[in-house]
């Protein structure tokens, strides 16, 4: 049914930290990895290794240029599903293929009920479910459903593919209904905040904000400080007086 | 957002099918048509038509269209599922209406309440369909108020042209109908012209800022992906953008203003109805397209400023 749950037993979802991230798009890669024989496979690419390849990826790593006291800053951004409360792209679905779940608040496709005609993704402010032209069909995060819960992985494992292979450890996975939970605490700690809270969707998934730079970490100062280098004798000195001029 | 020509058939056809099932079944019901059973033929014949040629249209676009039928489960949250519902729906007091009026050339009566009862079906039909598009908060341009009214007198203007045109074929003058559709194009152009300032004035509540939460001044650097994908090619279509202020012209031109003068040339020489009903029909057949054309291509869905768009 497209009518969303009242409220959800648990609210799954994930944090990403903007301040760690490094934008090595391992994320994506594994999300891919894992996906492409999971739940919603295959996810189709088209000319994979042509000039104009394409395909289904539920996580893509955007980057932004923000400015600061101390100059521009690089933000690393990935972006997949925030599984929301109050999800407009299942409502909007007429077959009921798309549904929220009321035991952990998971927004899931049911492929076989899928009609494929799209408007669901218009639904989304988000851009999170892309639509598989080979299949018909659209597709979305799962939080790797197939993975959180599966016995036949060690318990170490069962966490989303993205949250996994994270080497920074940018993105964690928890439950935000519970408030001792670490991604509950995380949220509180540094000041999580939701994409688009004027779209109204109440998204699951929380993103913290870059951490403020300040005089000794940013890489305009460390420049300066080069500036009291005492210029050396003989070749080395000649070439520092000269460039210095 | 990509204007998927299926869809756009589908918007105008059916909406200019449903306008004179509309106008059929209203001025049937005042006493007010022709009872010959080869104009029942040809007016209910062409509008049930139209929305079966939109119908079938519609699915074209579907990634499964054999599963089309589940689309009719949904109908408590989904304006999609309400529309197809509703569209169905009207189909069985249409078929009578049109079954009473050919084969046994009744059109009053019990017959009449029928044909109420399918323009009852036709407005709540195209109504869900405007509301398909307004109920979608993440297209600024279309969360709008005037969309779903726009859809029903766009309807009822192109549905007025074409029972003009057949009542002048069927040598049957009704200026009635005549001021109906020009009421309704000047209706029309008013809304249209109200929607175009408004989404060229309102500023977007969604911006960059909010999308990513890094402050003012955010700028994208550099795209996720080295090739267009789906959310860009689908949300984030540029062409119209480019040409709106001509495109906006030729609809205004085609779809209100020609077929308003004709209207009002044929109230005045009745005799050149057939010719001018005709090509009120044509203009209002192109303007309708470029006008739905436009609804889509202008439309940008906010996911376009994860793209620097």
């Amino acid at each position: 049914m497209t009518a969303l749950p009242a409220s959800t037993e648990k609210k799954l979802g994930l944090v990403i930290d903007l301040d760690i991230c490094v934008g090595c798009h391992a994320c994506a890669v594994n999300c891919k990895e894992w996906n492409t024989g999971g739940y919603h496979a295959p996810l189709t690419d088209k000319t994979p290794y042509g000039p104009e390849a394409t395909g289904v990826w539920f996580n893509r790593i955007h980057s932004f240029e923000t400015k600061d006291a101390f100059g521009s800053r690089t933000v690393y951004f990935p972006k997949s599903c925030l599984h929301c409360e109050d999800a407009p792209c299942v409502t909007v679905c007429p077959t009921g293929a798309s549904y929220k779940r009321g035991e952990d608040g998971i927004v899931m496709v049911d492929e076989d009920m899928c009609i494929g005609c799209k408007l669901c993704s218009w639904s989304c402010p988000y851009g999170a479910r892309e639509f598989d032209d080979d299949v018909g069909v659209m597709k979305k995060c799962t939080l790797c459903v197939d993975r959180i819960y599966n016995d036949n992985l060690p318990e170490g494992d069962r966490v989303p593919a993205c949250v996994a292979t994270c080497p920074a450890s940018a993105r964690h996975f928890g439950d935000f209904a519970d408030p001792e939970s670490e991604v509950s605490k995380m949220t509180a700690e540094r000041g999580g905040y939701d994409l688009m809270p004027e779209q109204d969707t109440q998204p699951a998934n929380k993103y913290l904000p870059p951490r403020p730079r300040n005089a000794a970490t940013s890489s305009a100062d460390s420049n300066s400080k080069l500036d009291d280098v005492d210029p050396e004798g003989g070749f080395l000195g000649w070439v520092d007086r000269l460039l210095s001029a | 957002m990509h204007p998927a020509y299926s869809v756009i058939f589908f918007t105008t056809a059916s909406g200019a099918g449903y306008g004179l099932l509309f106008l059929l079944g209203i001025f049937n019901a005042i006493g007010c048509l022709p009872e010959s059973r080869w104009f029942g033929l040809a007016g209910l014949g062409i509008a049930l038509a139209l929305i079966t040629a939109g119908l079938l249209s519609s699915t074209f676009h579907l990634g499964h269209p054999e599963r089309a039928w589940r689309a009719f489960s949904q109908w408590r949250t989904s304006w999609l599922s309400r529309e197809g519902v509703a569209a169905v729906l009207t189909y069985v007091p249409a078929g009578l209406f049109g079954i009473g009026w050919v084969f046994l050339e009744q059109t009053q009566g019990i017959w009449a309440v029928l044909g109420l009862l399918a323009s009852l079906g036709a407005v709540v039909t195209v109504y869900c369909t405007g509301m398909i598009y307004a109920s979608l908060k993440a297209i600024p341009a279309w969360h709008r108020k005037l969309v779903a009214p726009l859809y029903l007198v766009l309807g009822m203007a192109t549905g007025g042209v074409l029972l003009n045109a057949l009542l002048f074929l069927f040598v049957n003058f009704l200026p009635s109908g005549i001021i109906l559709t020009i009421t309704a194009l000047v209706t029309g152009l008013i809304l249209k012209q109200q929607y175009w300032q408004s989404i060229d004035s309102t500023p977007a509540e969604s911006t960059v800022e909010t999308a990513t939460g890094l402050g003012a001044g955010v700028k994208v650097l550099d795209p996720p992906h080295t090739s267009t994908n789906y959310l860009q090619s689908e949300m984030g279509y540029k062409v119209a953008r480019k040409h709106a202020e001509k495109l906006r012209n030729i609809a205004m031109a085609t779809l209100f203003a020609l077929p308003m003068v004709l209207g009002v040339i044929i109230l005045l020489v009745p005799s050149l109805g057939v010719a001018l009903g005709v090509m009120s029909v044509a203009s209002a057949g192109l303007g309708i397209v470029v006008e739905r054309w436009l609804f889509f291509a202008e439309a940008k869905h906010v996911v376009a400023l994860y793209y620097g768009e």
